[in-house]
């Protein structure tokens, strides 16, 4: 093959788009719209695709700069300023847990690692049980997750997973763990292994080569890098009736002084789970049952490294491939915290600032990267009675801040995963075998690992805690004074306000949530284009 | 461990007395810093204590440090204006010769810190009790790391390349 990569953004842009760059913008700028969508990752994407489709007027607006393929360069030091919210270094309020958010027009689908998972049938069952939520058995939301599946090629992935998930699977045969292979959303996936820096290759079919595209082609509007501050609600205090937020200069970071103000029939929210609910608190519109911005869930990540004999060069192929949820059924939904097995892809940069250690000791490890493996747990969060999750908070200057306490069942689950972990890395053959925290050093053992991981002091800024699923915090639920939202993302207060996103999750997912927040956001989108097409 | 022993072999009163005179002896002052080029954000003081940490933390003697200032200044650059003021209270805070002796157990001006006496005050902020000194620590790591491991440069000595095949085929 020769020649270059051809850039669909760019292609879109020339065919007469109406895509508008808010850091070009010289003046204020007043717009109306059928519908506006705040955000234009997993959940506003596939909604701006499918209210366009109903012949709807549609005008995304996002905070992210629109970057395309040809801007995609393999780099982190690029990828993280330009595509992640806090250039990747988002922090819970003390510092604990970092999040991975996307920010650019696509949202965390840009850079997310592809791997799609319906949502688990326990969780669903959990909701319809405790939530309130009768109508979402498996049965109903099949048809959802099959129209997501067919619309961004989610299917079996059938390529040999490369040696990071090869030592996942190794370590759970050799434990008798049940274990499969992940399901991803690519089509021509070249197998490189740098989804977390925007796939070059257009093969990642995230909402930026799929569903804006396909919006922009039917006449929709994009409004990138402009920051939605806040919602007013009219003096009657039924509905939305204005949007009013500051367009981001070229750094995508600093707002250029030029507002904007749009007037929407209707109103979809897809801020993501921290954005979301920030835009509510900021506007001083928190819901009757005060939930908005509370129950935030994390699936927070605990990570353990491993040297192994054989070379594994853990930044190139398909980042996450293999999965074991045997720790997920070893104990009730809602008793000590279940987790999940999987791996991440290790390149310089997020793996230099996720490795605890400092000096000699961890310039040796890092040397070692093509031998390096490690497996992550997401622990699923929101279910026993004490994982209330976090709650939104907003800093002096309106900007949100996820204050997470991380509580006793929390430490166990860590504990746990740490166990878990390293006894399958030495079941794999790892020469050594470390948990990340800063009390951790390298064992050449099970036993070893296991004395040493037994006595690790479990408090905020030793582990190494990560998420890249941020959920809840605008619970849908059956009954308006304990949940913000209706099964469909239809506000209870406002009536011309839909949340469509991953905040309105009850509880953690349990699995990688893309495809949840897909399959949700598309049943929602469906029942608000047909109540809109009644009038 | 070590500092404990110490401090009970000096004893109560040698002790005081070591406090005492270290409160009337004022700790050094950082000579005047010389600009680095290519930094907008870090001012010259700051861009010392990153040259003299970097090689420290990052455990590599032969380091092009203004190249990792560089570095952490584009970083830092990139961050949300509540966090680039979080990072300036915590440079103007190691920055304070008195803060930078008795917080921080650094004698000498940063620029002519010891490896030992750096790597010293590195772990006992990381172990410490105080999530403060846990999350200086933290943040210098992070940012250090960011600066020098978002390199290229950096790359040959971990064996990592990028994938050759697609770097040609971009536009
Ligand atoms: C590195 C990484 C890897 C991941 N890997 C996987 C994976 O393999 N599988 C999986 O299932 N999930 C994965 N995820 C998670 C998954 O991508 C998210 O759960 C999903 O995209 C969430 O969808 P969302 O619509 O809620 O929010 P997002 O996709 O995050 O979109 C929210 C958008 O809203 C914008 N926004 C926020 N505030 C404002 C505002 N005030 N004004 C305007 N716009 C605003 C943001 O910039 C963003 O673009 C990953 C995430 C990351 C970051």
């Amino acid at each position: 093959m020769s020649g270059k990569i051809p850039d669909l953004i760019r292609q879109g842009l020339a065919s007469g788009w109406k895509a508008m760059d808010g850091a070009a913008q010289r003046n204020d700028l007043f717009l109306s719209a059928d519908v506006a969508v705040i955000g234009s990752g997993a959940g506003g994407g596939i909604a701006a695709e499918a209210l366009s489709l109903a012949g709807l007027d549609v005008l995304l607006l996002e905070e992210g700069g629109l970057h395309s393929s040809s801007d995609f360069r393999l780099l982190e030091a690029k990828a993280y300023p330009e595509l992640y919210q806090e250039s990747a270094s988002r922090q819970t309020l003390d510092k604990a847990i970092t999040i991975l958010q996307g920010r650019a027009v696509g949202g965390s689908t840009v850079v997310n690692w592809t791997s799609s998972f319906r949502t688990p049938p326990d969780t669903l069952l959990w909701w319809q049980e405790n939530h309130g939520l009768p109508g979402l058995s498996v049965e109903a939301m099949r048809p959802w997750f099959e129209q997501a599946e067919r619309r961004l090629g989610i299917g079996p992935w059938l390529a040999e997973p490369n040696g990071n998930n090869l030592v996942l699977e190794r370590g759970c045969l050799a434990l008798g763990l049940r274990h499969a292979r992940i399901p991803r959303n690519v089509r021509g996936c070249w197998n490189l292994g740098y989804c977390g820096m925007g796939c070059p290759t257009n093969a990642k079919q995230s909402m930026l080569v799929t569903c804006i595209p396909s919006a922009l082609s039917r006449g929709a509007r994009l409004l990138s890098r402009a920051r939605v501050d806040r919602l007013a609600a009219d003096p009657a205090g039924k509905s939305i009736s204005a949007i009013e937020g500051s367009f981001l200069g070229a750094d995508g970071n600093t707002p250029s002084g030029r507002r904007f103000m749009v007037r929407a029939r209707h109103v979809v929210l897809a801020a993501g789970a921290i954005g979301t609910p920030a835009i509510l608190l900021r506007s001083g519109l928190a819901d009757a049952s005060g939930q908005t911005g509370r129950r935030t869930f994390l699936h927070p990540v605990t990570l353990s490294a491993a040297l192994m004999p054989e070379r594994i060069e853990p930044y190139n192929g398909a980042p996450q491939s293999v999965y074991s949820d045997h720790y997920m059924h070893t104990q009730p939904l809602d008793g000590a915290l279940g987790f999940k097995l999987e791996v991440p892809p290790i390149h310089p940069l997020l793996a230099s600032v996720t490795f605890p250690g400092f000096g000699s000791e961890q310039a040796s490890l890092l040397r070692q990267l093509p031998h390096l493996h490690a497996t992550l747990a997401l622990m699923r969060d929101g279910f026993h009675p004490d994982s209330r999750g976090g709650e939104v908070r907003l800093r002096s200057d309106g900007s949100p801040v996820l204050d997470y306490p991380l509580n006793d069942v929390i430490w166990d689950g860590a504990r746990r995963s740490w166990l878990a972990m390293a006894e399958l890395q030495f079941a794999a053959g790892a020469r050594l075998a470390m948990p990340l925290h800063e009390a951790a050093r390298p064992a050449s053992s099970w036993r070893q690992a296991r004395a040493m991981i037994e006595g690790l002091p479990l408090r905020a800024l030793q582990a190494r805690l990560v998420s890249a699923h941020v959920m809840g915090g605008m619970a849908m639920g059956g009954d308006p004074s304990l949940s913000v939202v209706d099964e469909w993302g239809g506000h209870w207060t406002w009536r011309n306000l839909t949340v469509l996103d991953g905040s309105i999750f009850p509880t953690s997912i349990g699995a990688n949530p893309q495809l949840s927040v897909y399959a949700f956001a598309l049943r929602g989108a469906d029942h608000l284009a047909r109540a809109l097409a009644r009038g | 461990m070590a500092s404990r022993r110490q401090f009970l072999k000096a004893g109560a009163f040698g002790g005081a007395a070591l406090l005492i005179a270290g409160y009337w002896a004022a700790p050094a002052a950082d000579p005047e810093a010389e600009a680095v080029a290519g930094l907008s954000w870090l001012r010259p003081a700051d861009a010392q204590i990153v040259m003299a940490l970097a090689p420290v933390l990052l455990g590599l003697a032969e380091l092009p440090v203004a190249k990792v200032a560089q570095g952490v200044d584009q970083a830092i650059s990139g961050l949300p204006l509540a966090t680039q003021e979080e990072i300036r209270q915590m440079f103007d805070l190691l920055g304070n010769r008195w803060a930078r002796r008795w917080l921080a157990g650094v004698r000498p001006p940063w620029r002519m810190a010891g490896a030992m006496e750096s790597a010293r005050f590195l772990q006992r902020w990381r172990e410490s009790r105080f999530a403060l000194q846990n999350s200086v620590y933290q943040g210098l790591h992070r940012l250090i790391h960011a600066g020098w491991y978002g390199s290229p440069a950096s790359w040959a000595a971990l064996g990592y390349q990028q994938p050759a095949a697609v770097m040609g085929m971009l536009p």
